[in-house]
C-alpha cells in the first residue's frame, strides 16, 4: 500500500513534466528533451491512475478493478499502443496533416465515449447536491468531444484529398449551426435532472447533432484555411479533455487538457493573424464570404497579359549566375515529395558558393510548420530556412527566387489590390527580388481561387510541369 | 525652395552636382532648381537637357550662389577663377552649401564659411550606417574608381586580361591583386573579374574574405595574427610587425602578380606604406600599379600623384580623380545622393536640418555659422557596406511575437493588457461561477484556469519551424483522456459504461503512442 499523497504528486508531477515537454518545443536543440519528458509524465500518470484502480493507495477507495478489468485494460491497451506504433513509423511526412487529424478525431471519440459511460455509471460516487454540475459537465465534454470528432474526420478527409478541398457553403448555413446550437442546450436541459439515468435517449440524440455540427462547420472551411481548421480542432481536442477533466474530478486531465486548449488556440490564432482572417470568419467558414455567396471573383481588376516561359536549362543558367538565392516552397512541393530532390539541387548550389536560403509562409502548406518538417526530413539544415519576417527584407538583394508549389502566399495583389479577397495578408515579397521563377503545373489559380498578377510581372518566369520531374531536372543539370 | 548647382571650377572637374534625371527628382520633391549655364557639359547634360527637365538656366555663377537656398556642389569651394572670388565669400549670407567639404583637412575653408553664417552639410562625413548607405557619396565615388582602375590599368596593360587559347597559341589570364577590400576593392574586383582575370585580394580585416570570396577572388592573408576592423566599417593601422609582414607577401605575390591595384585607405590618415620598390622590382616588364591612394602620398611611395610614370619597367597610375573620368555615370550617382539626403531632410515642403537624425547630425559641419564638427559618435553601430548579398543572418531566432487579440477564446492574457470590456465579461462568469460552483467544483476550476494561462505563456515560446511537432505532441498529450477511460472500466467489466471505457481507452492509446512516436521520427529529422 503506498501513502494517499503520491497519487496527487503524481499528477503533479505529469502536469509538470507535460508544461516542460511543450517549454522544450520553443527550439530545436531542447525540442527532443521535452518530448521525453512528455513520454515520462504519461507514464507516470497512467500508472498512478492504474494505481489508484487497483486500490494501491492507502486509504484511497478504488473503483474495484478486477482481475478481468485489468484484462480488458490489456486488451485495450496493448492494440492500440501497437496501432499508434505503427501509424507513426509508415507516415510520410508529407501525410502529416492527416495524421494529426485523424488523432484529432481519436480525443474527441474518446471524450464522448468517456463522457456517456461516466452518464452510465459515474464510477465515483457524486457528492449529493453536485448532481447537476456532473450533468453539466458531462453535457460540455460530449459536445466539444462529438464536435472535436467529425469536424477532425471531415478534415482528414479533406486533407487527404478523398473530400473536395472547396468549402460546401449551405444556404442560411450560419442560420443552421444557431438552431443546432439552440436544439442542442434544449435536449441538454432536457436531460439534466432525470433520475436513474432517464436522460440517456437526450443525450445521445445532443451527441449526434453536435456531430452534425462538427461536419459542417469543417465542410465550409475551403482547403486554404487547413491550417486554421487543424490547429482549432487541436485546441477543442484539449478543451474536450479538459472537460472530461471535471467530470471525472482529475486535475491532470483538467490541467494537460488546458496546455493542449491553449496551444492550439494559440496556433490558430497565429494562423489567422498570417491570413489576415478573423479567427470567427473562418470558422463560419467561406473564404472572405460572410454573406453565404460562393467567393467573388476578386474585383473587376482580373491581371491579365503573357506569361514569360522558362525551361529548364534557363532555370539552370539562372541559378548558376545567382548569388543569393530563396526558395519558397508550398503544399504543391509536398504534393510532389520534390523536398528531396530539391535538398540536392541546395547542395549543388552551396557548393558552387551560392547563398541559397528557405522563405517558409506560416500558412504554407496543411498544417503550421508542415514546410519545416518536410524540409527538416529532407536533411535541409534549420539555419536556412527562414520565416516571412526574417527575410521579406531580403528579397531586394536576391538574385533568384524559386517559388515550388506556392500561389496564394505570394501573391501581391494581397498588397495592393483591396479588393482581393486576400487583400491585407502578409506575403512573401517575392517580386522584389531579381528574378522569379515559378514553378507550377499550370496556370490554375491558388486555393483561394484568384489569379495571381505575379505570374504576369516582368521579372517572373515560369516553369510549368510537375515540380517533382523538373527539380530533378534541374538536379541533372546542375551536377 | 531654390537650389543651386553652380558649374565646378576645379581644373579637371567634369563632374556636376545634378543630371537632367535628378533634376526631374528633385522637382518632384518641391524644389525650384536653377543651374548655371555649362553645367552638366562635360558630364553629358547640355543646357537643353535641364530645362526640358524643368530646371532654369542662370547665365553665370553669382546668381546661384546668391539667390538660392541650397547650394549643390561636387567639390568643396574654391577659388572662383571667373569672378576673382572665393566660392565660400559668394555664398549668401545664412545659406546652405551640400558638397564634399572635407572638414578635418580644410578648415581655414570651414571658418571662412562660418564667417557666412553658412549651414553645410559634407557628404564626405554621412555616417557609414546601414539607413544612410543610399545617401553614401563616398562609397558611389569609391565603386566609379574601383571600376576606372581596371579600365586604366587596361589601357597601360599590353595583353588581355582573360585567358584565350587561340589558333595562333595560348595566351595565359592576366594576374591582379587587388589591396584592400572596400567599396573601391570590390568594385576593382569585379571589374577585373568581369574582363576574366585571375584576381587575388588583400585586407587587414578579416570580416571583408567572404565578401571578397564572394567576388570570385582569391583571398590571401599574412600569417599573424591581428584584427584589422576599425570603427565605421574602416580598417584601423595596423602594427608596424605587421605591416612588415604585408608588404613581404606584396614582394612575394610581386613575382606572378601582372596588375596591382591599391585601394588601402584610413579615414584621415595618410596613406599606409604597402608597396616597397622591391615590388616593382619583382614585377615583370610591362606590369601596372594602380594607387587609389596617391593623393593621400600613396600606398607606393614611387607613384606619382595625377601622373602615369614608368619605374622599374612598370607603369604607375597615380590618377586621383577616377570618378571625373566617367563624369556621366559618378554625376548621376552622386546626383541621386543628394536627392536621396533631401529626400531625407523633408524634401521642400518639409525641409529641416533635424540633429535628431543621425545622418543629418554626422555631415552636418556648420549649423548657422555655429561649427558642428565633429559629431558626437553614432547611436547605430555602423556596419559594413559593401555592394554585396547580407551574409545569412544569425541561426532562426526564436520569435516571440506579441499576443494582440485573443485567439477567439477569451485568454487574453498574452502581451498586451486586455480591454476593459474583456475584463468584465471575465469577471462576469468569474462571479457566475463562485455562485453556482461548488468547493470543489471551484478547486478543480482554480487548477484549469492556471493551467489555461502557463500554457499561454509557454507555447508563445514555440518557434513557428516546430508547429507540426507541437501539435503531435500535443496531440499525444491530450491522450491523457486514457485516465478518463481507466476511471470507467472498474465494477462489472460487461456493463456498457465499462465496455464504452474501454474503447476509449483503445483510442486514447493509439493516440499516445502515435503522437509521441512521430514526434520523435519528426524531431530526429531537424539538425543544424
Amino acid at each position: 500500500m503506498l501513502p494517499a499523497g503520491l497519487l496527487s504528486t503524481a499528477y503533479i508531477a505529469a502536469s509538470v513534466l507535460f508544461i516542460l515537454s511543450l517549454g522544450g518545443l520553443s527550439r530545436q536543440e531542447t525540442a527532443r528533451r521535452g518530448n521525453l519528458y512528455g513520454i515520462i509524465g504519461m507514464v507516470i500518470a497512467v500508472l498512478a491512475t492504474a494505481g489508484y484502480a487497483t486500490g494501491a493507495f492507502e486509504g484511497v477507495a478504488g473503483i474495484e478493478l478486477s482481475g478481468a478489468g485489468m484484462g480488458v485494460l490489456a486488451g485495450a491497451v496493448l492494440p492500440g499502443a501497437l496501432i499508434g506504433a505503427m501509424l507513426a513509423a509508415r507516415v510520410a511526412m508529407t501525410s502529416m496533416p492527416e495524421l494529426v487529424a485523424v488523432l484529432h478525431s481519436f480525443v474527441g471519440l474518446a471524450a464522448v465515449l468517456v463522457g456517456i459511460s461516466s452518464y452510465m455509471d459515474p464510477g465515483l460516487p457524486v457528492p449529493a447536491g453536485e448532481e447537476t454540475i456532473h450533468e453539466i459537465e458531462i453535457f460540455i465534454d460530449i459536445f466539444i468531444g462529438a464536435i472535436t470528432f467529425t469536424g477532425s474526420i471531415i478534415a482528414f478527409l479533406k486533407l487527404r484529398g478523398s473530400m473536395s478541398g472547396k468549402p460546401l457553403l449551405l444556404p442560411g448555413r450560419h442560420l443552421l449551426n444557431l438552431a443546432m446550437v439552440v436544439g442542442c442546450i434544449y435536449l441538454g436541459w432536457a436531460y439534466t435532472g432525470q433520475a436513474n439515468h432517464g436522460g440517456l435517449t437526450e443525450l445521445l440524440i445532443m451527441t449526434g447533432i453536435a456531430g452534425v455540427i462538427g461536419m459542417h462547420m469543417v465542410m465550409a472551411i475551403g482547403g486554404a484555411d487547413m491550417p486554421v481548421v487543424v490547429s482549432m480542432l487541436n485546441s477543442y481536442s484539449g478543451w474536450a479533455a479538459a472537460a472530461a477533466g471535471f467530470m471525472l474530478k482529475n486535475d491532470a486531465l483538467i490541467v494537460t487538457g488546458a496546455l493542449v486548449g491553449s496551444s492550439g488556440a494559440i496556433l490558430s490564432y497565429i494562423m489567422c493573424k498570417a491570413m489576415n482572417r478573423s479567427f470567427f470568419s473562418v470558422i463560419l467558414g467561406g473564404f472572405g464570404s460572410d454573406g453565404g455567396a460562393p467567393a467573388p471573383s476578386g474585383g473587376a481588376a482580373q491581371p491579365q497579359g503573357e506569361v514569360q516561359e522558362f525551361s529548364v536549362d534557363d532555370t539552370v543558367e539562372m541559378l548558376r549566375e545567382a548569388k543569393s538565392v530563396v526558395i519558397v516552397p508550398g503544399y504543391g512541393m509536398a504534393v510532389a515529395q520534390a523536398q528531396h530532390s530539391l535538398a540536392q539541387v541546395i547542395k549543388e548550389l552551396q557548393k558552387k558558393k551560392i547563398e541559397v536560403r528557405f522563405a517558409i509562409h506560416p500558412v504554407a502548406g496543411r498544417l503550421p510548420g508542415h514546410m519545416n518538417v518536410l524540409l527538416a526530413e529532407a536533411n535541409v539544415s534549420y539555419d536556412i530556412v527562414l520565416e516571412m519576417d526574417e527575410i521579406n527584407e531580403d528579397f531586394p538583394e536576391t538574385d533568384a527566387v524559386l517559388v515550388i508549389g506556392a500561389n496564394d502566399i505570394v501573391n501581391p495583389s494581397a498588397l495592393d489590390d483591396p479588393s482581393s479577397p486576400i487583400a491585407g495578408m502578409p506575403v512573401l515579397e517575392v517580386w522584389n527580388a531579381k528574378t522569379v521563377v515559378v514553378m507550377k503545373r499550370g496556370m490554375s489559380s491558388g486555393y483561394a481561387g484568384i489569379q495571381n498578377p505575379l505570374f504576369f510581372k516582368e521579372n517572373t518566369r515560369m516553369l510549368f510541369g510537375d515540380a517533382k520531374t523538373n527539380v530533378d531536372n534541374i538536379l541533372g543539370a546542375l551536377r | 525652395m531654390r537650389v543651386g548647382i553652380p558649374k565646378e571650377i576645379l581644373p579637371g572637374e567634369r563632374r556636376v552636382a545634378a543630371t537632367a534625371e535628378t533634376v526631374k527628382r528633385l522637382r518632384k520633391q518641391g524644389f525650384d532648381v536653377l543651374i548655371e549655364t555649362g553645367a552638366g557639359a562635360q558630364a553629358d547634360c547640355p543646357d537643353a537637357l535641364y530645362v526640358e527637365a524643368g530646371a532654369e538656366i542662370a547665365p553665370g555663377p553669382e546668381v546661384i550662389w546668391t539667390e538660392t537656398d541650397i547650394v549643390l556642389k561636387v567639390r568643396e569651394p574654391g577659388m572662383h577663377p571667373g569672378t576673382g572670388q572665393h566660392e565660400a565669400d559668394m555664398l549668401r549670407e545664412g545659406g546652405t552649401l551640400i558638397s564634399f567639404i572635407w572638414p578635418a583637412q580644410n578648415e581655414a575653408l570651414v571658418q571662412r564659411l562660418a564667417a557666412r553664417r553658412a549651414t553645410v552639410i559634407a557628404m564626405d562625413a554621412v555616417p557609414r550606417i546601414s539607413r544612410a548607405q543610399k545617401l553614401d557619396a563616398r562609397s558611389s565615388m569609391a565603386n566609379i574608381s574601383g571600376y576606372r582602375a581596371v579600365v586604366e590599368a587596361a589601357q597601360h596593360f599590353g595583353r588581355f586580361f582573360n585567358g584565350q587559347i587561340t589558333a595562333a597559341g595560348k595566351v595565359p589570364p592576366a594576374k591582379v591583386l587587388v589591396i584592400g577590400g572596400g567599396v573601391a576593392g570590390l568594385a576593382a574586383i569585379g571589374a577585373a573579374r568581369g574582363l576574366g582575370a585571375v584576381v587575388r585580394a588583400f585586407d587587414t580585416r578579416p570580416a571583408v574574405q567572404e565578401q571578397v570570396e564572394s567576388m570570385g577572388a582569391e583571398y590571401l592573408t599574412v600569417e599573424f595574427e591581428e584584427d584589422g576592423s576599425g570603427q565605421g566599417g574602416y580598417a584601423k593601422v595596423m602594427s608596424e610587425e605587421f605591416m612588415e609582414a604585408e608588404r613581404r607577401l606584396f614582394e612575394e605575390q610581386a613575382k606572378e602578380i601582372d596588375i596591382i591595384i591599391t585601394t588601402a585607405l584610413i579615414p584621415g590618415k595618410p596613406a599606409p606604406f604597402l608597396l616597397t620598390e622591391k615590388v616593382l622590382e619583382n614585377m615583370k616588364e610591362g606590369s601596372v600599379l594602380v594607387d587609389l591612394a596617391a593623393e593621400q602620398g600613396g600606398n607606393c611611395p614611387l607613384v606619382e600623384a595625377d601622373k602615369v610614370v614608368v619605374k622599374h619597367g612598370v607603369t604607375l597610375i597615380g590618377y586621383t580623380d577616377l570618378p571625373s573620368r566617367m563624369p556621366n555615370v559618378s554625376s548621376r550617382l552622386y546626383g541621386n545622393n543628394l536627392c536621396h539626403l533631401l529626400d531625407d531632410m523633408g524634401k521642400a515642403e518639409g525641409y529641416k536640418v533635424d540633429e535628431e537624425d543621425d545622418v543629418v547630425r554626422g555631415a552636418l559641419v556648420l549649423r548657422e555659422g555655429e561649427l558642428k564638427w565633429p559629431p558626437p559618435p553614432p547611436k547605430v553601430e555602423a556596419q559594413n557596406k559593401a555592394p554585396e548579398p547580407k551574409s545569412a543572418p544569425a541561426p532562426t531566432p526564436a520569435p516571440a511575437p506579441k499576443a494582440k487579440k485573443s485567439g477567439g477564446h477569451g485568454h487574453d492574457v498574452g502581451g498586451e493588457p486586455a480591454s476593459p470590456f474583456t475584463l468584465i465579461l471575465a469577471g462576469l462568469a468569474l462571479l457566475a461561477v463562485g455562485w453556482g460552483g461548488s468547493n470543489d467544483f471551484l478547486s478543480h476550476f482554480t487548477v484549469f484556469v492556471l493551467a489555461c494561462f502557463v500554457g499561454w505563456q509557454v507555447i508563445w515560446n514555440v518557434s513557428a519551424a516546430l508547429h507540426t511537432p507541437l501539435m503531435s505532441v500535443t496531440n499525444a498529450i491530450s491522450g491523457i483522456i486514457i485516465v478518463g477511460g481507466m476511471l470507467q472500466v472498474g465494477g462489472d467489466i460487461a456493463s456498457p459504461a465499462a465496455i464504452l471505457g474501454a474503447v476509449a481507452i483503445f483510442f486514447a492509446t493509439i493516440n499516445i503512442a502515435g503522437g509521441f512516436l512521430v514526434t520523435q521520427r519528426m524531431l530526429k529529422m531537424f539538425r543544424k
